[in-house]
């Protein structure tokens, strides 16, 4: 019984395309009326709304129909979500896997219905490559490595670094280690004294920093691997007696809100966007794509560095 | 002689002789400190109060201490509290919500959330107590829902506060100490009152030896277990809104994450056995001490974020290894058999 309930569920997107497509066959003779299914992996950041937001917002402004499916975390949800978009028979699919493994199977029913898949924010681990159209994200090396720059030009290739780093093992703690790591290399005057994890979350970073300042007062800088730490050590710094921003440096990732509140107060230096508006790149790739263009196999995202003089400037657009 | 009755009082109303081996590691912990770690222990009065590695423990373990309070009485019922570090956030989100968007002042705001996250907790107290679900689901059922209930409050998001009574509370200064230090030390004062000056210690006790036996006894056992939770909730409510205070903002998604399971091991390395009956509440203290103690050393020493947990896990191995009756029973069997051989 339940296997029958089961069976008729999974047919019935198939039933349902049965009946749309008389209509589609009809839209494809004008080009620009596509219809783009996207499987977002949940809603659990602000960063991860804004990107939502950004992919909806370009697809109004291109006048793209989209079908949103938000997977709530799991992985699952996510699989039945690029199902789905198969059976109704979209042009094209957005998918920002949540896990890097398990999409195979799914991404090979994609490719012999011909449905080109955009991966944004997240590779997946698969056999063939050709099984995704390209992967839109930001590099998290890069991004070590334009904190580390911005840092030596500053303090003229001098500094005693502590690093405060993400939760050990996750992707970008990894790559913005070994960014920033190969951004000082040809710095000898630039130590990392300490380097300890916040575990990503404001409360760590000032419970670690509150110890590493007084292990090492002759720290000069600070380097976060995102901005909830950071915002932790400065008032760790001030605590004891430091002037985050003027006797500290301190420089972080991610570019949210509250950092650009802090460097408009002038106790964080500079931070490096990791940018979620990855909507109009989303859409350039997914154009391409259905038009049977071959695209590379990552497309980076251009990050950019904020620094505190043009905090003030760019707060009010700050979307998360 | 005088001398020794008064101290064995002492450790009666404190709740017995085992908690010698925590204070026994957590001894050996701050030699390894005063040996290796530079400056540990240096204490300089700064802006009008204390300021060094010993007061950052304090203030930081302070959370646990608050959490292993409450814990300590769940455990001596034989249960446990999965959902305090959940409520935390639960409480966090409340006080930063009436504060921002419900416009009301931190002397009530604080209160709500009190109440709000001790109804929550007497929640898992009633579904272990009346319901009858095992504690170890109840209170995970109260997580899981918990953090979901702040996430929803806060939107997802990190509110940032402004509000000087909470951040007096999560990183102010009283007497020369961080004021958490004194909030730590009248919850344990109102603890040892309802515990050991009125009925309430020993139902509790009864309850986690032997529970059926107790109900026959007429002790209240649903009565007594709902108002263990409530009190873990309460508890966990104070944990919450210093967090809250010391970060200045309510982070939902992440306050008090894993700390249950801080708070539950402070319990059992101070002495109180998962399996109920007599608890130690100021070893559950010193056990909470002894955590942050160690994650501060860990900081301290340099030991690489990645391999920090092995070091703790040895020495919490090493602590329960020495509680162990069974442990405590071999090592005396084994002096025994050495002795002769020395003398020999």
């Amino acid at each position: 019984m339940k296997k029958r309930a089961l069976l008729l569920l999974a047919l019935t997107p198939f039933l349902l395309t049965q009946c749309g497509d008389g209509s589609k066959g009809g839209d494809s003779s004008s080009s620009n009326s596509l219809t783009i299914g996207f499987a977002q992996a949940g809603a659990e950041s602000a960063w991860r709304t804004a990107e939502t937001e950004s992919i909806t917002r370009e697809a109004e402004q291109r006048g793209v129909t989209l079908k949103f499916s938000d997977a709530q975390g799991k992985q699952e949800n996510q699989i039945k979500a690029v199902r789905g978009f198969i059976a109704q028979g979209v042009d094209a699919i957005i998918l920002a896997p949540i896990v890097e493994t398990g999409w195979e199977p799914v991404l090979k029913e994609a490719q012999r219905a011909e449905i080109p898949v955009v991966l944004v924010d997240r590779g997946v681990q698969v056999s063939d490559d050709g099984l995704y159209a390209t992967l839109i994200a930001s590099d998290f090396v890069a991004e070590g490595q334009m904190a580390a720059d911005w840092l030596a030009k500053k303090t003229g290739g001098k500094a005693n670094i502590i690093e405060l780093q993400g939760t050990p093992g996750a992707a970008p703690a990894i790559d913005r280690k070994k960014g920033f790591e190969q951004g000082i290399a040809a710095h000898p005057e630039m130590k990392i004294i300490a380097s300890q994890s916040g575990d990503f979350r404001r409360s760590q970073g000032k419970e670690v920093m509150e110890a590493l300042v007084k292990a090492h007062p002759n720290l000069t800088a600070v380097y976060a691997h995102n901005d909830d730490m950071a915002l932790g050590a400065i008032q760790a710094l001030e605590a004891a007696g430091k002037k985050p921003g003027t006797d500290v440096l301190v420089v972080s990732i991610d570019g949210v809100k509250d950092a650009f509140i802090a460097m408009k107060d002038g106790q964080l230096n500079c931070t490096v966007e990791c940018n979620p508006l990855l909507g109009p790149n989303a859409f350039d790739a997914v154009e391409k794509a259905v038009a049977g263009e071959t695209l590379p196999k990552k497309t980076v995202v251009q990050d950019r560095l904020f620094e505190a003089s043009q905090a003030a400037a760019e707060l009010p657009n700050r979307q998360y | 002689m005088k001398t020794d009755s008064a101290w064995k009082a002492i450790s009666t109303w404190f709740g017995g002789g085992s908690i010698i081996w925590t204070l026994l590691g957590l001894a050996l912990l701050l030699l390894v400190d005063a040996v290796w770690v530079k400056d540990f222990f240096t204490l300089e009065w700064r802006d009008g109060h204390l300021y060094g590695t010993p007061v950052d423990i304090l203030h930081q373990g302070s959370k646990v201490m608050l959490l292993a309070l409450g814990m300590t009485l769940v455990i001596a019922t034989g249960g446990v509290d999965l959902s305090v570090g959940s409520l935390m956030a639960v409480a966090g989100a409340i006080a930063a919500w009436a504060l921002t968007a419900g416009g009301m002042s931190a002397a009530s705001a604080l209160p709500l959330a009190l109440l709000v996250t001790t109804l929550i907790g007497s929640l898992s107290g009633l579904l272990v107590a009346v319901l009858g679900v095992q504690p170890i689901v109840a209170t995970l059922v109260v997580m899981v829902a918990g953090r979901g209930i702040a996430m929803l409050v806060t939107g997802g998001q990190i509110l940032t506060l402004q509000d000087p009574t909470l951040r007096f509370i999560g990183g102010g200064y009283f007497l020369g100490l961080p004021f958490t230090v004194t909030l730590v030390v009248a919850l344990l004062a109102l603890t040892l009152f309802l515990t050991r000056r009125t009925a309430f210690g020993l139902f509790i006790e009864a309850t986690g030896d032997n529970e059926t036996a107790s109900r026959f006894c007429g002790v209240p056992v649903r009565l007594v277990k709902v108002l263990v939770y409530a009190f873990s909730g309460f508890c966990a409510a104070l944990a919450g809104i210093v967090a809250t205070g010391n970060i200045h903002a309510a982070d939902s998604a992440r306050v008090g994450e894993m700390m249950e399971l801080d708070a539950i091991f402070a319990v059992v390395v101070g002495g109180t056995a998962l399996t109920g009956g007599r608890f130690h509440l100021l070893g559950s203290l010193l056990g909470a001490l002894l955590i942050q103690t160690l994650t501060t050393t860990m900081y301290n020493l340099g030991v690489p974020p990645t391999v920090a947990p092995v070091p703790k896990a040895v020495v919490i191995v090493l602590v329960c290894l020495l509680q162990s009756p069974v442990f405590q029973a071999r090592l005396r069997t084994w002096k025994k058999a050495k002795t002769p051989e020395v003398t020999a």
